[in-house]
């Protein structure tokens, strides 16, 4: 009993995290099945069909390359937009700081169906033919924010010596956002990246709002929902968590690594780091 | 509001960079805040002007500007009830979520050691599998025929004698999807609590409730009121739960949205509906934001 | 760490009337100051004093309000930090973590364009002896190792002047007493000039040649440590610098070239070129060990010249090389007596009345306008104020 009370939160917190993962596993063992009707929800036999024929059902594939070439397209636009806003909010004074903060905000807090409602209406309004270019305008707005602010935390994050030591061995301004201020930030931004593509590439509702006859993979999924959706859809979307999984945990090992190596070789010098 | 995503490097400096004052900054802001003013804050202009249009008659789906203020009035009679049900769903769906949430923020924050940075990655991680995907299993998980249901319909817990078509298929479809959307927050301000504070509580004679209740609840307000946005506001214009999980009874303001812009192309009705939405999250963040300022928001 | 890098002709460092505010703070007040070519030079001060302004200034790296900046006849207040041949070793060393350390000493070598760095940075590497760690990253190394690798990342670009802002604040105290030694070391053999910001007045006074004492943006009192530590100029410099007793009184005359100052009943004799005080406020200033501490039946032992008063040991601390007294004067002033143990086991006790008496030689007299606190740690006031009200309050035994 004294190690229940003891161990309460832990056991809590780890039902929690396997709360989180069991529509991911019926997920996966579902994109084993051969459903015995049109819906693949519940489990008949087991089958390899649904991987071995990746693209056997019309409209997966494309839909799945569809969404990808948007994803690629808005996180470049994105992130780029992103991380210039990060460092002027770090770098620089101006004006109307508060007011530029509830934009950069507004978006991540406003329900998706209104921004897609309202990006509708803009397109509506101006008779602008909806398709790829209004999705991919569409994501780059809601990515924009998410940039910011793990870019901004990252900036903020470090030492400012740093750049100063730099100047103090000759680098001027540029050689200093080379060789010191952007390598350091570059993790933070590829991070960025990686959230803004996996945003994007999810994105449903305003997409769906603003995509016209353009179909994306969630898009696909939704329509399919009703007749029945393909096994290959649970293939695919399979594939995308590990492979997205296995690029959050190669770079979590990278930096465990590095922080091992200065555990283990100077905690002073960590103490100086963290109180200065 | 503390980042949504937690970061790795985050902890160092404490020293402040003397800011530059220089065109460069406005240059930096320029195209990004131009886009998010172009496709974020116009549209809402647009949203409105929408709202207040007037049908030509003869033409379905097509409208001349107007100020038809009885759009509003219109629309708001006839869906009211689902603005209720939404926020009664999204408040319903944020407080399960809180309460599951917390134990697990606090766990990584406080207890989880060396497992810290796995944990979090295993809190965003069913974030890359498809939201679509995910909420259609739980039509296979809360089966009638499945084991979870059954169980529940033998204990007698179900007034419907199922869970999916009903709402609370619909609420726990929510607390499921936007749970991390609490989680994060509520870790990144727990993480930011001294441990030694407590500890300097005991010392002082308080019990490991009273420390709790005195001391990390207060000082996680911050995650606390965080997560509750984010999870809330999302919750309630959401309508994909309500879609795969509920029936014509659980209907959300979302689906009358979407309904109306999508099917009926009923624009100024959506609109309105939309902009309804908008103004009453608008009123929670804007009272947020006058105790807490909007340095913390971004 | 020994290989003569041979002296070079570097000039002198001048800073004329150079302030810094920000808004109408002044963190650093009209600063004039020249500091010779190839000299240890420390600025001593408490933080907030200005001492890491004006080196953040020197280096380039905060813009002054006012004043100018010239090595030699080069006026270089102008120019951008990247421009001026300073280098600076960081409190916080500052080490690039995504460089290795072969990269970090050859940064600012690459930056003005030297083309092949191996053989300078290896040999650099080798006068630290640091060689092995040439491909390590900074965050693979111990404190010691990265203050080094700072060291040698600065040097290397054989600047004019060398400015170190605290670099052995982060390290414990033996390695800190080596490190003093080698830099010290390594400055003399390489001849550079070293200005050297510390809080700490011990370090500051082993290594350096000369010393100035900071106080709210200006230079209180500059030079060699031995004459600045025994003869201060101004109370804040007393206190500052090691301990002080500090007796307020006024002047009361002279004899011969003694000036005199009466204070609580007593008198006491200063050399007159020991006497910094105008008016008639003087306050008299000894340094603990300069004090004789006698049992009071041997007070005729003194000689007549001496400088003297009556009290009661009410503390008594063994230290090892010394035992420290504190001695309650008539007047309830508590002054601090430091004994070197000559004699071993021969100590007063708490209780004891004694008379404690010192050479005039070794007495100066201070400005007494302004009391005898400037330049103690306001916390210890504190902690006095406190334990003073304790002892008030506490019934009587």
């Amino acid at each position: 009993m004294r190690w229940l009370r003891k161990n309460l939160i832990g056991i809590v917190a780890v039902l929690v995290l396997v709360y989180l993962f069991i529509p991911i596993a019926v997920i996966m063992v579902l994109s084993f099945n051969k459903p015995s009707g049109k819906f693949n929800l519940s489990w008949n036999e087991f089958s390899l069909d649904a991987w071995t024929n990746l693209c056997g059902v019309p409209g997966v594939c494309s839909s799945f390359v569809t969404s990808i070439q948007i994803g690629i397209m808005s996180t470049l636009v994105a992130t780029l937009l992103g991380t210039m806003i990060a460092f002027a909010l770090v770098r620089y004074r101006f004006r109307g700081r508060s007011t530029t903060n509830l934009l950069i905000f507004l978006p991540m807090a406003t329900p998706e169906v209104v921004m897609g409602a309202s990006l509708l209406a803009l397109f509506l309004n101006l008779r602008f033919p909806l398709g790829q270019g209004t999705v991919i305008i569409a994501h780059i707005m809601f990515i924009i924010s998410f940039v910011v602010v793990t870019v901004k935390a990252r900036l903020q994050g470090m030492d400012p010596r740093l750049e100063e030591a730099a100047r103090d061995l000759y680098a001027n301004p540029r050689a200093v956002f080379r060789y010191v201020t952007f390598p350091l930030v570059l993790p933070g931004i590829l991070g960025a990246a990686l959230l803004g593509f996996s945003l994007s590439f999810d994105d449903f509702i305003i997409s769906f709002f603003n995509a016209g006859t353009l179909v994306t993979f969630p898009i696909y999924i939704w329509g399919a929902a009703q007749r029945g959706i393909p096994v290959q859809v649970n293939a695919l979307a399979t594939i995308v968590f590990l492979v997205a999984l296995a690029i959050v945990l190669g770079g979590q090992f990278v930096g465990n690594r590095r922080r091992k190596a200065l555990d283990r070789a100077a905690p002073i010098t960590v103490d100086v780091m963290s109180r200065s | 509001m503390v980042a949504v995503v937690p970061t790795t490097g985050g902890q160092a400096s404490a020293a402040v960079v003397a800011q530059r004052s220089s065109k460069t900054g406005y240059l930096l802001l320029f195209p990004g805040l131009a886009w998010l003013g172009v496709f974020f804050a116009i549209p809402f202009v647009t949203l409105f002007m929408t709202s207040l249009q007037q049908p030509i008659p003869g033409k379905s789906g097509k409208y001349t500007f107007g100020l038809e203020f009885g759009n509003y009035v219109e629309a708001f009679t006839e869906y009211w009830p689902l603005y209720v049900r939404s926020f009664m769903y999204a408040g319903i769906a944020t407080v399960i979520a809180l309460c599951i949430a917390y134990p697990l923020a606090y766990f990584i924050a406080f207890r989880a050691g060396r497992w810290r940075s796995l944990m979090l990655v295993l809190v965003i991680a069913p974030s890359f599998a498809s939201f679509l995907l995910r909420t259609y299993a739980w039509k296979t998980i809360l089966a009638d025929e499945g084991f979870i249901t059954s169980t529940l319909n033998a204990l007698n817990l179900l007034p419907d004698d199922r869970i999916l078509n009903t709402g609370i298929a619909v609420v726990a479809g929510l607390t499921y999807n936007f749970l991390p959307f609490m989680i994060l927050p509520l870790y990144a301000a727990l993480e930011k609590i001294d441990p030694r504070l407590v500890e300097a509580a005991g010392d002082l004679y308080a019990s490991p409730q009273t420390a709790f209740r005195k001391v990390t609840w207060p000082l996680s307000m911050p995650g606390v009121v965080a997560g509750t946005l984010l999870t809330f506001i999302p919750a309630a214009g959401d309508y994909i739960n309500a879609e795969l999980l509920g029936s014509t009874g659980n209907r959300m303001i979302g689906n009358a949205i979407q309904t109306n812009f999508i099917e009926f192309r009923d624009y100024p009705t959506a609109s309105a509906l939309s902009f309804m939405l908008m103004a009453a999250i608008l009123v929670l963040v804007f009272t947020y934001i006058r105790r807490a300022g909007t340095e913390d928001l971004v | 760490m020994a290989e003569a890098q041979g002296t070079r002709a570097v000039d002198d460092l001048h800073l004329q009337n150079l302030t810094k505010k920000f808004g109408d703070h002044a963190a650093v007040d009209d600063l004039t100051l020249t500091i010779p070519a190839g000299s240890f030079f420390a600025l001593l001060g408490a933080s907030g004093c200005g001492k890491t302004t004006t080196l953040r200034m020197v280096a380039g790296l905060e813009d002054p309000t006012s004043g100018t900046i010239s090595i030699g006849d080069k006026d270089i207040t102008g120019l951008r930090a990247f421009e001026r041949p300073v280098n600076t070793v960081f409190q916080s060393y500052a080490l690039f973590p995504h460089l290795d350390i072969f990269e970090n000493v050859a940064f600012g070598l690459r930056r003005r364009g030297v083309k092949d760095v191996k053989g300078t940075v290896e040999s650099m590497l080798d006068l630290v002896e640091l060689s092995p760690m040439a491909r390590r990253k900074p965050t693979q190394l111990s404190g010691g190792q990265q203050q080094r690798v700072a060291v040698a990342r600065a040097l290397i670009n054989r600047p004019d002047v060398l400015l170190l802002d605290e670099p052995l604040g982060a390290l414990d105290l033996k390695l800190r007493r080596q490190m003093q030694i080698e830099l010290k070391r390594i400055q003399v053999e390489v001849g550079t000039t070293f200005v050297h910001v510390t809080h700490d007045q011990e370090e500051a006074m082993t290594m350096a040649d000369t010393v100035a004492v900071m106080n709210a943006g200006r230079i209180e009192q500059m030079g060699h440590p031995a004459d600045i530590y025994e003869l201060p100029r101004t109370v804040f410099v007393a206190n500052f610098l090691g301990q002080s007793n500090l007796i307020e009184g006024s002047r009361s005359g002279t004899s011969g070239d003694d000036v005199l100052v009466e204070a609580n009943g007593l008198t006491f004799a200063i050399p007159s070129d020991r006497v910094f005080a105008d008016g008639s406020a003087a306050i008299v200033g000894v340094r603990p060990e300069k004090i004789t501490i006698l049992d009071a039946v041997d007070g005729d032992r003194i000689p007549d010249h001496h400088n003297r008063l009556d009290g009661i040991v009410t503390d008594v601390s063994y230290t090892g090389v010394s035992t420290q007294y504190l001695v309650r004067t008539a007047w309830d002033q508590e002054l601090i007596v430091f004994e070197q143990n000559v004699v071993v086991g021969d100590r007063s006790e708490v209780g004891d009345a004694v008379v404690l008496h010192w050479s005039p030689k070794h007495t100066f007299g201070l400005d007494g306008t302004g009391g005898t606190t400037i330049g103690v740690d306001p916390e210890v006031l504190a902690l006095e104020a406190v334990n003073a009200s304790l002892v008030s309050d506490a019934p009587e035994a």
